[in-house]
C-alpha cells in the first residue's frame, strides 16, 4: 500500500514536505527497554523511512563476529567446517565502534590482523574420564569431564594494547551457555579464533539484532457519541482496554484509550462491526503513522548499544 | 557508498529524452530498497515533481534505476539533491529525538542515578 500524502493527490490540500510540520508532529515513546530487547513507538513518520531504518538495523549496522578459525587440533566428532560455521554464529560482546574494518587486500600471511581490527579468542578444551565416577553410572555428566563445549570456554587473548583498552569491559561471547560441540574422553579442541568487523549484508552473523520489526497502529475515531446499550455492545467488539465507558450525565459514553490500541490488531472481532446497527457511531480507521518497533538485540552493551544502531543509521546514509 | 578498492561509479545519469532536462533516469550503484524507497518518498513530497519511481533492475545486481520527472522545466537533479538533503535532515532529527526520549526513559526508570 503506497502512501497517499504527496502533493497533488488531494486537490486543494497541500501535502508538500514541511520540515517544521514534521518536527512538530514527530515523537518517539520508549515502551520497553531491557538488556536484550527494546520496543518503542514512532509517531508521525512514514512507512518508507521506518522501513529503511529496519533494513539498516538488520543489514548495515556493523558488529564483531568470528571470521577466521585456525584449527590446530580437532579430534571431535564435529567436522572442521561445521565447527567453524557454528563458531562464526556465536555473538561476541565487543563494541564495533572501537574497531576498524580489515583491509581486504591480498590475503598474505603477514596480514594476520592487528590490534585495531582483530580480536583473538582461543578455544582449548580436552575431554577426559572422571576418575571419581561410580562404577555403574551411565550419566555422561558424571562419567566425563568437559564433555560439553560451551561458549563460556572461549577465552579472550588480548593482542597489542587491547589488554589496557578493554581492561574493564572484557571481550568474549555474549552468552555463556551456547553449546558448540560435544566430546568424549580423548577428544580435544585446540582452536584460535579471529573476529573481525563486518555488516549483515555480507553475512548474517554480523547482524546485531536477533530481529527488528515494526507494525502500523490504527487510529479509530468515533464520529459521534455512542450511549447506553449500544455503547456496551460496541465495547464488546474490541478487546478489553481498547475502549472504555464513561459516565456522562447518567448515561454511559465511550472514550477511546489510545495506548491499548495495539490489542485491537491482534484480537479485534471485525465481523461485528459490519453490522448496520453500528452505523450511527461509524468508525474511521486511519493509519496514524504510528509504529511499534520490536528490536531484539544480541548485544549486551546496555544503552550505548541500543542507541548505537540508530546513530549508525544516520551514518549508513 | 562506492565500492572499496577500485574506483566504481556511485551514480550515473542516463538521459531518456534528448533535450528535456526534466526527465532523467539515474543509476545508483550498490543501493537497494533501503535508500530507494525512502528517497522516492522524500522526492514525491516535493512540489513540481510529476513522477518519481525506482526499480531494481535485477535482484542479483545491487543497483537501482531511479527516475525523476519534473514539471515546468526544472532540471531533474534539483529535486534529487533536495530529496537527499531532506532525507539526511530527517534522519538527524530522528536520531536526536530518539536519544532524548531514550535518556528520558532511563531517567524515569532510575531517578536516583540522574
Amino acid at each position: 500500500v503506497h502512501t497517499s500524502d504527496f502533493p497533488g493527490n488531494y486537490p486543494g490540500y497541500d501535502d508538500t514536505w514541511d520540515m517544521q510540520k514534521f518536527q512538530k508532529n514527530f515523537r518517539i515513546d520508549v515502551v520497553h527497554l531491557d538488556e536484550s530487547s527494546m520496543e518503542f513507538d514512532m509517531v508521525g513518520i512514514d512507512a518508507a523511512i521506518a522501513n529503511a531504518f529496519r533494513r539498516i538495523l538488520l543489514a548495515e549496522v556493523p558488529t564483531m563476529a568470528i571470521e577466521k578459525v585456525f584449527i590446530y587440533n580437532n579430534t571431535s566428532i564435529v567436522q572442521d567446517e561445521v565447527l567453524a560455521h557454528r563458531l562464526g554464529l556465536v555473538p561476541i560482546k565487543a563494541d564495533p565502534r572501537l574497531f576498524e574494518y580489515r583491509n581486504t587486500g591480498e590475503e598474505s600471511a603477514e596480514e594476520e590482523g592487528s590490534e585495531i581490527d582483530t580480536i583473538q579468542l582461543q578455544l582449548k578444551i580436552k575431554c577426559s574420564r572422571n576418575p571419581r565416577a561410580s562404577k555403574d553410572s551411565s550419566d555422561p555428566r558424571e562419567l566425563y569431564l568437559n564433555h560439553m563445549v560451551y561458549s563460556r570456554d572461549i577465552k579472550w587473548v588480548p593482542i597489542g594494547n587491547q589488554a589496557d583498552v578493554f581492561a574493564d569491559s572484557g571481550i568474549g561471547p555474549v552468552h555463556d551457555d551456547i553449546l558448540i560441540a560435544q566430546l568424549r574422553p580423548g577428544q580435544e579442541l585446540d582452536i584460535i579464533l579471529h573476529c573481525v568487523k563486518g555488516i549483515g549484508k555480507d553475512h548474517a552473523k554480523f547482524s546485531p539484532v536477533a530481529t527488528a520489526s515494526y507494525r502500523l497502529l490504527p487510529e479509530i475515531t468515533l464520529l459521534e457519541p455512542v450511549e447506553g446499550e449500544k455503547a456496551e455492545r460496541l465495547k464488546r467488539c474490541f478487546s478489553r482496554g481498547v475502549i472504555d465507558l464513561e459516565d456522562v450525565n447518567g448515561k454511559k459514553e465511550l472514550t477511546m484509550s489510545f495506548f491499548n490500541l495495539f490489542f485491537y490488531l491482534l484480537h479485534g472481532n471485525y465481523k461485528e462491526t459490519q453490522n448496520p446497527l453500528y452505523c450511527p457511531a461509524a468508525l474511521t480507521s486511519t493509519i496514524m503513522k504510528c509504529f511499534e518497533w520490536l528490536v531484539k538485540s544480541f548485544i549486551i552493551l546496555f544503552p550505548p548499544g541500543l542507541t548505537g544502531p540508530t546513530s549508525v543509521c544516520l551514518q549508513a546514509q | 557508498m562506492a565500492g572499496e578498492g577500485e574506483k566504481k561509479p556511485v551514480l550515473e545519469m542516463v538521459q531518456a529524452d534528448g533535450a528535456d532536462e526534466g526527465c532523467v533516469t539515474f543509476v545508483l550503484h550498490d543501493e537497494d530498497h533501503t535508500l530507494g524507497n525512502s528517497l522516492r518518498y522524500m522526492i514525491m513530497k516535493t512540489a513540481d515533481v510529476e513522477f518519481c519511481g525506482y526499480t531494481i533492475t535485477h535482484p542479483s545486481e545491487s543497483k537501482i534505476n531511479f527516475r525523476v520527472q519534473t514539471r515546468g522545466g526544472l532540471p531533474a537533479t534539483e529535486p534529487l539533491r533536495r530529496g537527499l538533503n531532506e532525507l539526511n535532515d530527517v534522519c538527524q532529527h530522528v536520531l536526536n529525538t530518539f536519544q532524548v526520549s531514550l535518556f528520558v526513559h532511563l531517567a524515569h526508570l532510575s531517578p536516583a542515578s540522574f
